[in-house]
C-alpha cells in the first residue's frame, strides 16, 4: 500500500499541475507546474519528503525508459527532416558541446571564485584577530 | 502474428524493455559512449518494427503508457532538488549565471549556425527551442511559427547526444565540479540528458533538474527575443 499511496501524491500533484496550466496561458507544461509545488510541499512541510520517496525514486530511475517511445517516433518524423538532415546534425553537434562546455565552465569558474573570496575573507578575519 | 501485435498494448512496452535490456548488455560489455542504452533500444526498437513491418501507431498504442509516466517522473525531479537545496542557496549566483550564460549561448549559436547554413526564418524559429524540454519547447515553436514536428525530433536527438557525451565532455573540459556538471548537463540536454546526470551523482542530478525548468523559463523569454534577429 505504502507505494500506491506516494504514487496517488505524485499523481495529485502532477494533476494539480495540468489544472494551472489549462487556465493560465503561459507556454509552461503542466510537469514545471508540479515540480514547483511538489518542491513547495516538501519545503513546507505539508508533504513531508519521506511519504513520495519511494515511489518518486522509482520513477526517476527508470526515467531513460520513458524516452524510447518519443524517439522511435523519429521514424515517422524522418520524411519531414530527411532533406535537411546533414546540416540539422552539424547543429545539433555543435551547439549542444558548446552550451554543455560554456555553462559548465562558467557556473565551475563563478564557484571557485567564491570559494576564494569566503577563503580569503575568512582569513583577513583571523588577521584582525 | 502481425495481428496479434497489432492488438496487444504489452507489445510495446515489452520491446522497449527488452531493447533497453539489451543496450544495458552491451555497455557493461564495451564501455564506450556511444554505447547508450537509451540510443541502442531506439534503434532496436526501429529496427524490429521496419524488419516485421509494423507501423509506428501500432507499437505507441502500447508504448504511450512509458510515456505516460513522464509528466510524474518531471514533477518527482522536485525530491533530488529538495535533498540538495542548502547546496542550492550556497551557490545560487553561480547556478544563476551559469545557466543564464548556457541559454544565451544555446540561442546565439543556433543564430550563427542557421545563417551559416542560409536556413529560412521558419526553419530557425524550429530550432531556437532546442535545448530545452520538449513539453515548452513545442509551445515555443509553435507560438514562433515553427515546424513542430521538426523541433520535437531535434530536442530529442539533442537530448539523447547529451545523454551520451556528458562524460566525455566534463572530463575533456575539465569540468569536475558537481555543481557545474549538473548544471551544464541540463541546460544542455533538458530531462533526457538528467537522466544521465543523475546516474552520475544525487548533486549532479538536483542541479541538472532545476536547469531544466530554470533553462526553459529563460528559453521561453530568450527565443521570442532572439526571433527578429534572422
Amino acid at each position: 500500500m505504502k507505494y500506491i499511496r506516494q504514487f496517488g501524491i505524485i499523481l495529485a500533484v502532477t494533476f494539480v499541475g495540468e489544472v494551472l496550466k489549462y487556465y493560465i496561458p503561459l507556454p509552461i507544461p503542466a510537469s514545471i507546474y508540479g515540480l514547483v509545488i511538489m518542491l513547495g510541499l516538501m519545503m513546507t512541510k505539508v508533504v513531508p519528503v519521506k511519504s513520495v520517496k519511494d515511489a518518486g525514486n522509482f520513477l526517476i530511475e527508470i526515467m531513460s525508459l520513458m524516452f524510447i517511445p518519443a524517439g522511435v517516433g523519429l521514424m515517422i518524423s524522418w520524411n519531414v527532416i530527411s532533406e535537411i538532415w546533414l546540416p540539422l546534425v552539424l547543429i545539433i553537434i555543435i551547439t549542444t558541446v558548446v552550451v554543455m562546455v560554456v555553462t559548465g565552465r562558467i557556473t565551475q569558474k563563478v564557484i571557485l571564485h567564491d570559494n576564494k573570496k569566503d577563503k580569503e575573507r575568512v582569513e583577513s578575519k583571523e588577521e584582525v584577530r | 502474428m502481425k495481428e496479434f501485435i497489432g492488438n496487444s498494448i504489452f507489445f510495446g512496452v515489452g520491446i522497449s524493455l527488452l531493447g533497453y535490456e539489451i543496450g544495458l548488455i552491451v555497455k557493461k560489455k564495451w564501455k564506450l559512449a556511444i554505447f547508450n542504452p537509451l540510443l541502442i533500444s531506439i534503434i532496436f526498437v526501429i529496427g524490429v518494427l521496419s524488419i516485421c513491418n509494423i507501423r509506428y501507431e501500432t507499437y505507441e498504442e502500447g508504448a504511450k503508457y512509458l510515456s505516460y509516466l513522464l509528466t510524474p517522473a518531471t514533477v518527482c525531479l522536485a525530491i533530488p532538488l529538495y535533498e540538495q537545496i542548502e547546496l542550492l542557496k550556497q551557490h545560487k549566483k553561480a547556478i544563476f549565471i551559469g545557466i543564464i550564460s548556457g541559454v544565451v549561448t544555446s540561442l546565439f549559436s543556433v543564430l550563427v549556425l542557421c545563417y551559416l547554413f542560409q536556413f529560412t526564418h521558419e526553419q530557425y524559429v524550429t530550432l531556437l527551442p532546442k535545448s530545452i524540454t520538449t513539453a515548452i519547447g513545442m509551445d515555443i515553436s509553435k507560438e514562433l511559427g515553427g515546424i513542430v514536428t521538426i523541433t520535437v525530433a531535434v530536442i530529442i536527438i539533442t537530448g539523447v547526444l547529451g545523454n551520451m557525451i556528458a562524460d566525455t565532455v566534463c572530463k575533456v573540459f575539465r569540468i569536475t565540479h558537481p555543481v557545474a556538471k549538473g548544471i551544464a548537463i541540463g541546460t544542455s540536454a533538458h530531462v533526457v540528458g538528467t537522466a544521465k546526470a543523475l546516474e552520475m551523482g544525487e548533486i549532479e542530478g538536483a542541479m541538472s533538474s532545476l536547469s531544466i525548468a530554470v533553462a526553459g523559463l529563460l528559453t521561453v523569454i530568450g527565443a521570442s527575443i532572439f526571433a527578429n534577429f534572422m
